[in-house]
Parts: C-alpha cells; structure tokens; sequence
C-alpha cells in the first residue's frame, strides 16, 4: 500500500459495532470487565484507550515501526522516551536541538544523572568522539531546528549499532512522509505530533515509535507508569489531521520552495537556511535519505529593525510559536523555541538576532510573497 | 464562599467577547503574539492553555492554594511533583498506596536514587520513625486506598514543619469538598481527577495545588518541560464535573453510609472498612478534621468464591477500575489495583483474596441494594 493511502486506511478499522468510518472518540476512564482472572484488553484508560490505540497504531505503521505510543505533547514523548535510560547513562545530543529538549536534558535528566553532550552532529566525526563508554543513546534532530543542519542518518547507526547505542531520531520537522528513520536503521522516532502530523495548530500533542519489542516494552511501561498520556480528543482529532498529510506536505512544500526562491532574490536577506537548496551543505546527505526537504526553513536579515518589522507587520503568517500547521507561522528562535538556550550558546550555534524561521502553510505562496514584499519594500499589500 | 460555590464558578464569565457561561474549548496548540517581546499571556498551550487554566485556578481556589496544575493523568501529575527531588532525596510514603504510584516510586523513580519508605501514616510515630537526615518528604494519601486509613494531617503537619520536610496529600478520595489538606498543613495536594472531581468516569485526568508561590514557580517549569499537561477538551470535561461536585458527593456519602451499613448485617459479609461506620477506628478523627467520609467502601467477603460471584453477578454495579464517578463500580484490588504491590506487602496490610472495593454512585439506593442482594443469593457463576 503507499503512503498515501496508508495514512486513509491503517489503524483505522471500522467499528464492528455500529460500522462507523471514523474511530469513536471513546471518553470514558474505565472499562466493565468479564471475568475476575482474565481482564479485556482494555482495563484503565491510561493504560490503554482504543481512539489512543488507533493512533498509535496507524503512526507505528507509517514510520515502520512496531509499536506507537501517543503522550500528552512532543516534550512528554520525549521526556518519558528518556526515562529508560538509567543514571550513569551518557547521551551524545545534536547542538541545535529543540530549546525544550535542551532544557529537561540539561535540567532535569542532568539531575536525575543522565548526562548529555552536545556535538555538531552535521560532523560524524564529532559524534565519534564524543561516544564514551557509558554512551547508551544518540539524539537526533535532522534536519535540526532552526538551522536545518542535516545529519547522516545511515552513518550515525554504523557508529551507534556496534557499540549497542539506541538512536533517537525527532523526525518533527519531515515526518514519515518524508523520512523514515526505523528505515534506515535507527530505533525510536519521536514527534511533536502538534506539528506536521496532526498540522492545524489545534492540538497539543507527542508520539514515539520503536522498531524493537524489547524498547516497546520500555517505553509502554513507563507511558503507563508515569502516565503522560494523550486524551481521547486529541487523539481523534490527531488521527483526523493525519488522513491529510500527504497533501498537505505535497503543497507546503513547493510553497516553500517558492518563497524560498523569491528570498534568495530580496537584497533584505543575507542567508537562507533550507536543505532544498542545492548549496545548503546537508543538501546531498537530505536527497540521500529523505523524499524531500520539508516546508519550514530560516532565513536572516540584514537588521534586528527588519526583522522586527517582518515578525510585527504579517499578517497571512502568525507571529507565534509552533509550525506545521495549514496557518503559516513566523516565529523568532531567539525569543521563542531557543529561549531556553542560554545567549552566548545561541549565538555560538548561530541562532543571531536576526534569524526569522517561517513555517509554510496551505496559503497561496503568491499571497505569502506579496505580503513579504510589502513589508520589506514599505509597499501596500 | 462555601466549596459547592465556589466550584460553579470555575471558568465562568471568562469569554468577555461573547459572553459565553461557560469557557470555551480552546483547541489550539498556539496563539499568536500582538508584536515582538509581547503575549497575550498565552504562546503554546503546552506551557498555558486558557481552558487548562481556568480549572487550575478553580483547584487553586478550592484547596485554598496559589497556584493550581492540571496534567494528562494523576499518574502524571504525581510522577511531575517527584520531578522536583534529586537522587539520594528520600520519601516517607503511606503504605497501602494506590498500586500506580507504589509502582511509579519503586520501578521508575527508585531507579533514579530516590528512596521510599513504607509507613502506616495513620501511626504518627511511625511516620517520626522513618524520618532520616535525607528525607525531604511525607507523601499521604488522606484517606487510603483500599482500605480507608485517614492520615492526621494535623499531626503529620506538625512533623513535617519541625522536620523541614514537604507534606504531599493525595486527596483524591475525599476532594476539597470534604477536606483542605493545605488548610490543615500539607503544602501540596495531588488528585487523579478522574475520579470525584471529574465525577463520570469519562476523563482521565491528574491535578496537583501548591500552597507556597516559589514552589509553585518550581513544578511549573516541570509541567511545562517535561510536557504531561492535560488537553483542553479533558480540562473542560473536568471544570464540567466539578460543577456537580458537592451534590454527587452528598448523594454518594448518603448511598454508601446506608451500603455500609446493609453490608454488616449481611451474613456472607466478614468485614465493612467505611469511616463512616462509627466503629471504624478513625471515625472521630475524620469527624474532626474532615467534611465527611467519602463514599468509598471495602469489604471482605466469607471465601473467594463470592469474589467472582459479587462481580460478575452485579448488574448496576460494574466490574471496572477506577472510582468516584456517579456510576458506582466495583474491583478486587488484589487482582486489579494494588497487583503491582507485593505480595508480601499486601497480606501484611489485609489486601487478600476475598476484599472488594466499592465505588458508590448517584443510583438509587433501594436498587443498589437490590442488585447486590440478588449477586449475593445467585447460585454459581456463568461466563
């Protein structure tokens, strides 16, 4: 089945009770059981929801995994991915990772005594040198955010399997559609599942998926355990976005490619960060391993000024945090996703002051362009 | 304003624009800024969500706290709090706890560095006993799962202040209805609301209130980081129950007092654990302390047998986890809630083979009655 038909049809059986197409949005916290020594499958909503279950399944599908697992936001599906590591464990993570990433590596896991390294991961030889002894895990975000820089994934898991190191890939940015890192032999994939894959900026929400039983149980214990689950609703309503993302990425992402096209004209703008471009370095290694180069690039300006004049003035792209949504959506690393990243940091990562990071929506990119223009030429849209 | 009141409050009048009673959902993962450096005090729903919101001050205000956290389960809102210890920190914890959190302490966190101890909380020396130079804190339950201890609040607050220690009370069983553990002391209170505050076994849901500001600054940055916030269409669904809150509460206290008391006369019936039993031994204390005593019931059966029978002959009464909804329900915790105990730990505590816990709800209770008296008399069990 391809891809675009899998994202109709898997997870998604037809309710043998009433027939009903769409998976019932089962909001109920208890299930009656049958007999004292044999529960059903179903006993405890958080231990498991059937709406929750048909997203998890159809997302396991996808990516070509085993198992899914579906949790309250992105930072909970990573954070309870986390908690299978033991203290004493070492994590080699990309340096641009998501700001909410760096901020529980560095103040939560560092405390709990799982301890993270940050390398240039555009560089296999930097992510070589940092793998110690007690490395356990590998943290990936490619392409990473805002910059997307471009990771070899397939060189990553030559350096990783041997030493019996799991890779975590955050496949945020091209989902599965894109991407499918459990393909190219890494081990888990997380999502903030509140962008592309659900992609109407109307729902909070994170999933996993492993290839390995042994991982799936790891991580299903500690869902259940911790219990950082996500409700039945945004379940739905995550599965429903879903059934779209084929189209909705297909015109994203040649928006993007127009814009991206029309700004590397605009005198404005002094660098554009897009795996798209032939001269983007991580060009090669994206074309390699992925079917595309996604619909969310950055761009720099030539003044904080402009910069605040473009965030201010759009009106078509929200000047919000979040992405993949249809909305187009402005957003300032700087201020926003990167704000946890202490200054110096981000300059060094080079996430400047004038770093813009736009994420395409279904708008007509015509209509995108122009209120560009507008805002950098002082014309009227 | 009294608790019934105040919790027809929540989220009311919030909608300026429309003035709409009652808050809208707000299903959107973001907001959009008016300009650079400025919020609407909204960016991402993960780090605040109008509808979250109004139920976390509703809680707030109930349990007479500064801040109120709403997350995706009461799991998660109690694995969130021990976000706040380190590794070495120890916890004097109340033993017959809810087999969830017994679990989370000793098969996640444990692995962390943190430590647990087991007390009877309603044995105040006890609790003294196992206070050592690393102990950081008491965590309770008010009034235990299954088999209805109360821990004195007062008392243990008094240990905790000369100990520097933070008291943490589950209060899911009785709720601020009944009791205001912060009012008695505690400086933090944990619900899973899936149970009476939500009240109709449609949500899962976990909610915690912080008495001190600064603490309160410190779990919200792990409820923000660590992400296990509940959704907007669940907050709602909560804000929705706690509106009936003191009306269930009152028929469910009614129902189960008079279950209670059915249930000690009935001649297949060992034992009724309910504090508002005057026998129970606890009863005085609640009565002091407390607004009431809860509608929750265990009872010990005469053999096994009767343990399948009762569950799987009742009608209205259902065979589910999960407690505190207007439906009453019906578990073995042996095999169902406090599996994840030890066994050793649950013969100690009189977690055995023949004890049920009954969630009482809003029925009748002349058909309550009914329904367990004709499960009591079948003959057999046919599946």
């Amino acid at each position: 089945m391809k891809f675009g038909t899998q994202l109709i049809h898997v997870g998604q059986t037809h309710d043998p009770l009433t027939g009903a197409l769409g998976v019932p949005i089962y909001q109920t916290s208890t299930f009656r059981q049958q007999s004292v020594d044999h529960f059903g499958k179903y006993d405890y909503a958080r231990s498991g929801n059937p709406s929750r279950e048909a997203l998890e399944e159809a997302i396991a599908c996808l990516e070509g995994g085993t198992q899914g697992f579906a949790f309250a936001s992105g930072m909970a599906a990573i954070s309870s991915t986390l908690l299978i590591f033991s203290p004493g464990d070492h994590l080699v993570v990309c340096d641009d990772v998501y700001g909410g990433t760096y901020r529980v590596l560095t103040q939560i896991f560092d405390r709990l005594g799982i301890q993270s390294t940050f390398v240039d991961a555009t560089c296999l030889d930097a992510i070589a040198a940092a793998i110690r002894p007690e490395t356990k895990g590998i943290y990936l975000e490619t392409p990473s955010n805002p910059l997307l820089k471009v990771t070899d994934l397939r060189g990553v898991v030559e350096l990783a399997k041997p030493r019996n190191i799991i890779t975590m890939v955050d496949n945020t940015f091209m989902t599965p559609y894109l991407q499918r890192p459990l393909e190219l032999g890494c081990d888990i994939v997380l999502h903030s599942a509140t962008k592309f894959i659900n992609g109407h900026s109307d729902v909070i929400c994170g999933l996993a998926v492993v290839k390995s039983v042994d991982l799936g149980d790891r991580i299903r214990f500690i869902q259940n355990g911790f219990g950082a689950i996500l409700g039945p609703q945004d379940s739905f309503l995550t599965l429903r976005g879903l059934k779209t993302l084929k189209v909705r990425m297909d015109q994203s992402q040649k928006s993007a490619g127009a814009i991206v096209e029309w700004l590397s004209k605009q005198p404005r703008i002094t660098k554009i960060h897009y795996p798209g471009l032939p001269q983007h370095p991580g060009h090669a290694v994206q074309c390699a391993q992925a079917n595309g180069p996604g619909a969310v690039f950055s761009f720099e300006l030539d003044s904080v000024e402009t910069t605040k004049r473009l965030l201010e003035q759009s009106k078509l792209s929200a000047f919000a945090v979040s992405l993949g949504g249809v909305e187009s959506i402005i957003s300032y690393p700087a201020k926003m996703s990167h704000a946890a990243v202490p200054p110096d940091e981000r300059q060094r990562k080079g996430i400047t002051d004038t770093l813009v990071r736009l994420s395409v929506g279904l708008e007509d990119p015509d209509d995108l362009i122009a209120e560009m223009d507008g805002i950098f030429n002082g014309k009227q849209v | 304003m009294n608790i019934d009141t105040q919790a027809i409050q929540i989220g009311l009048e919030w909608d300026t624009r429309t003035g709409a009673l009652s808050i809208p959902i707000y299903q959107s993962a973001t907001f959009r800024h008016p300009g650079l450096g400025q919020s609407t005090g909204f960016d991402y729903s993960r780090s605040g969500n109008p509808t979250r919101m109004a139920l976390e001050e509703g809680i707030a205000r109930l349990d007479g706290g500064s801040r109120g956290f709403a997350y995706s389960s009461g799991m998660a809102a109690i694995a969130s709090l021990l976000l706040l210890f380190k590794s070495g920190d120890h916890l004097v914890v109340t033993e017959d706890l809810y087999g969830g959190t017994c679990r989370l302490f000793d098969k996640v966190f444990s692995r962390f560095g943190l430590t647990f101890t087991y007390v009877d909380t309603s044995d105040t020396d006890a609790v003294q006993a196992a206070i050592t130079p690393s102990t950081k804190a008491l965590f309770v339950e008010t009034l235990t799962n299954p088999l209805l201890k109360f821990a004195d609040l007062s008392a243990l607050s008094a240990i905790c202040r000369e100990r520097d220690l933070l008291l943490i009370a589950d209060n899911t069983f009785l709720t601020p209805y009944l009791l205001r553990p912060l009012d008695l002391g505690a400086d933090i209170t944990v619900y899973s609301a899936t149970k009476y505050l939500s009240g109709h076994n449609d949500t899962v849901a976990g909610l915690a209130v912080i008495k001190d500001p600064q603490l309160a600054e410190q779990v919200y940055f792990h409820q923000n980081s660590a992400g296990a916030v509940l959704g907007p269409q669940d907050s709602w669904l909560v804000i929705r129950g706690m509106k009936t809150l003191g009306i269930r509460l009152d028929r469910q206290q009614q129902n189960a007092l008079s279950l209670a008391r059915w249930l000690k006369k009935h001649p297949l019936v060992r034992k009724v654990f309910y504090p508002g039993l005057e026998e129970h031994p606890d009863h005085e204390l609640i009565k002091r302390q407390a607004n009431g005593f809860g509608a929750m019931i265990a009872f010990e059966v005469g053999n096994h047998a009767l343990v399948e029978q009762i569950l799987l002959k009742t009608r209205l009464i259902s065979f589910a986890e999960s407690l505190g909804g207007v439906e009453s329900l019906m578990t073995f915790p042996e095999g169902q809630t406090h599996a994840d105990i030890p066994a050793e730990l649950r013969a100690r505590l009189g977690i055995n083979d023949v004890l049920l816990r009954l969630s009482v709800g809003i029925e009748n209770i002349d058909d309550l009655i009914a329904d367990l008296d004709q499960a009591f008399k079948s003959k057999g069990v046919t599946i």
